[in-house]
């Protein structure tokens, strides 16, 4: 446990050195003080608007940041140190390597959480002392708890991406690959699904398949509760076949776990 | 009492169709350095993986301190080998105190032992600077720090003095020999290093994963059998005229006799009783001549063996 700590500890570090604490913290303060006041300038007001459609626009722009940030932060954790030797130097030090990527994961992972809670959490604060309403929490607390567990669903992804490359360019191009495909080829696909075969997968079916996808469950948590007209795309047919709250979030959950452990175990099967 | 500290028994590794290293036997004594001589590509990185455990054998057997490195049971002798790659670079965008501080914690030391060893490869002044300010010395004296944490029973080298300057690579052999004076046992990987002579205790050459020699410096020049470089100066062709000495000279170079080993002294008398011998230089063959000498020998024999084979 010592050892993990100390990796985490150096890795968070890392990410404090590098500002990338900062930039993250400060993207997602002024995009979501930024939607919060400007959400309804659309419909023609300026000022805060409805909680339930801040959370929506906050849901629909952090389901494509968070995980290109993820995924930025972490792509050449491994490929990287392998990269430079310190990889082999820290395996022949008293450290497991599964001690090793769940140190990292927990350091690079405390830096992607604590940015989304800061960040998202001003915006809260914000509102609570333009409505005064306590319900903020809840629905903000919500968000950011779906929001880390998205972070890290794709750090461990592109875990999985460092460790299964050679080199750190090509982890880079998997890493915006996966990017493409996570936050927007899989929701056209599912749509041409739709669209084009009939009666070809069910309401059921549907949600089933959007399991497959770490944005589509954080989507489907998020905008749960607002209106379907003012969802569009195949999540407002699955809105309405919607699972509760609660096996939504271990579905993220175990969107994190699952790539965590498939990463130790290449990890221990990699030749170094 | 004796038991070597590492030993390889017919170890060897492959990598699909590559030999990376065959069949290798050797041992190593505590208190022993040992230099590991050979080309990029010859064996040296992977003999070194095999002995920090951090690869198995495909064949034969590995022990460090009395166990397979690569085994649970080893786990805790981790933190008693010291180990230097090659071409390391540390942490960018952390200070030297900070990267040495995470390593010696993850060896369960503290940061008060990190600051000495700072002290110890002289980059104090910077230890609070980032690592990419550093130059390469700097680098080299901060991941030699990084070896000596907790002054291991064992370390590996590998090619520990490249961008040392003359001074800092004094004082890193002195550093080498009170280490060995403490009882530690240090393998030096490099290619030929002028200068590490007098501080290795034996040497072993391998060549495409293949051990071509290994012994004492002396057994090694015996072996070789290289002749010993005699330069006598102000004797104006007398060497010449010599029917012994003449023998001994070489084509190429009017002054220079190739004398070998067993005949060195008795030429020595004969040159000294010339007249006019004013100055004399006695070279014998140092590493660098035997290293070549055992690579141009096997050279020669893979050559054979092909043509052997084609025929």
């Amino acid at each position: 446990m010592k050892q993990i700590l100390t990796v985490a500890n150096k890795e968070f570090h890392d990410g404090l050195r590098n500002r990338w604490l900062v930039s993250i913290t400060l993207i997602f303060a002024l995009l979501s003080i930024g939607l919060t006041y400007f959400g309804a300038a659309a419909s023609g007001a300026v000022g805060v608007t409805s909680l339930s459609t801040t959370v929506a626009s906050l849901a629909s722009l952090a389901v494509f940041l968070i995980p290109l940030i993820a995924l930025l932060l972490s792509y050449d954790s491994f490929v990287g140190e392998q990269e430079s030797g310190t990889l082999l130097l820290l395996l022949t030090y008293p450290l497991s390597k599964s001690q090793l990527l769940l140190g990292k994961f927990i350091g690079q992972g405390g830096i992607i959480a604590l940015a989304t809670l800061l960040g998202f959490g001003a915006s809260a604060v914000l509102l609570y002392f333009q409505l005064g309403d306590a319900d903020i929490f809840s629905a903000f607390g919500l968000f950011i708890i779906s929001a880390i567990l998205l972070g890290l669903s794709f750090t461990a992804i592109s875990y999985l991406i460092s460790l299964s490359v050679s080199e750190k360019s090509k982890a880079a191009g998997f890493a915006l690959i996966t990017w493409f495909l996570f936050a927007l080829a899989f929701d056209l696909a599912l749509l041409a699904l739709l669209v084009g075969v009939e009666e070809g997968v069910t309401q059921q079916g549907l949600t089933q398949l959007m399991m497959l996808n770490p944005t589509d469950i954080f989507r489907l948590v998020n905008l749960a509760g607002l209106e379907s007209s003012d969802v569009n795309g195949a999540l407002a047919v699955a809105i309405n076949a919607s699972l509760s709250q609660a096996q939504l979030i271990s579905a993220l959950v175990a969107w994190v776990v699952l790539p965590l452990t498939l990463a130790i175990y290449i990890f221990k099967k990699k030749k170094l | 009492m004796n038991t070597p500290l590492v030993s390889l028994v017919e170890a060897g590794k492959t990598y699909g169709q590559l030999d990376a290293l065959s069949a290798m036997t050797m041992s190593l004594n505590e208190g022993e350095v040992l230099g590991l001589f050979g080309h990029n590509g010859a064996g040296k990185t992977t003999m070194m993986k095999l002995i920090l455990g951090v690869i198995s054998p495909s064949s034969g057997k590995v022990d460090v301190m009395g166990m397979a490195p690569d085994s649970k049971e080893a786990w805790h002798c981790r933190s008693k080998v010291g180990y230097l790659p090659e071409n390391v670079s540390f942490y960018e965008q952390l200070t030297g105190l900070e990267v040495l501080t995470f390593f010696a914690k993850l060896k369960g030391f503290t940061k008060k032992q990190a600051i000495d060893l700072l002290e110890q490869v002289g980059i104090t002044y910077a230890m609070k600077r980032q690592v990419k300010t550093y130059s390469k010395g700097m680098r080299q004296r901060l991941g030699l720090a990084q070896a000596f944490i907790g002054e291991p029973k064992l370390l590996l080298l590998d090619e520990p003095t490249v961008g040392l300057d003359p001074i800092a690579t004094r004082d890193f052999y002195k550093t080498v020999d009170q280490l060995k004076s403490n009882g530690s046992s240090v393998i030096l990987c490099s290619h030929v290093l002028p200068g590490v002579e007098q501080h290795i205790d034996r040497a072993m050459i391998l060549s495409s994963g293949k051990l071509l020699a290994m012994g004492t410096l002396s057994e090694l020049r015996q072996q070789a059998a290289l002749p010993v470089v005699i330069k006598p100066s102000g004797l104006n062709g007398a060497v010449a005229q010599d029917s012994k000495l003449n023998a001994f000279l070489t084509d190429d170079c009017q002054n220079t006799l190739m004398v070998p080993e067993h005949e060195k002294l008795s030429v020595l008398k004969l040159l000294l009783s010339l007249n006019g011998l004013d100055d004399i230089h006695v070279e014998s063959a140092n590493l660098e001549q035997v290293y070549q000498h055992f690579l141009l020998k096997h050279e020669l024999s893979e050559h054979e063996q092909v043509k052997g084979g084609q025929s």
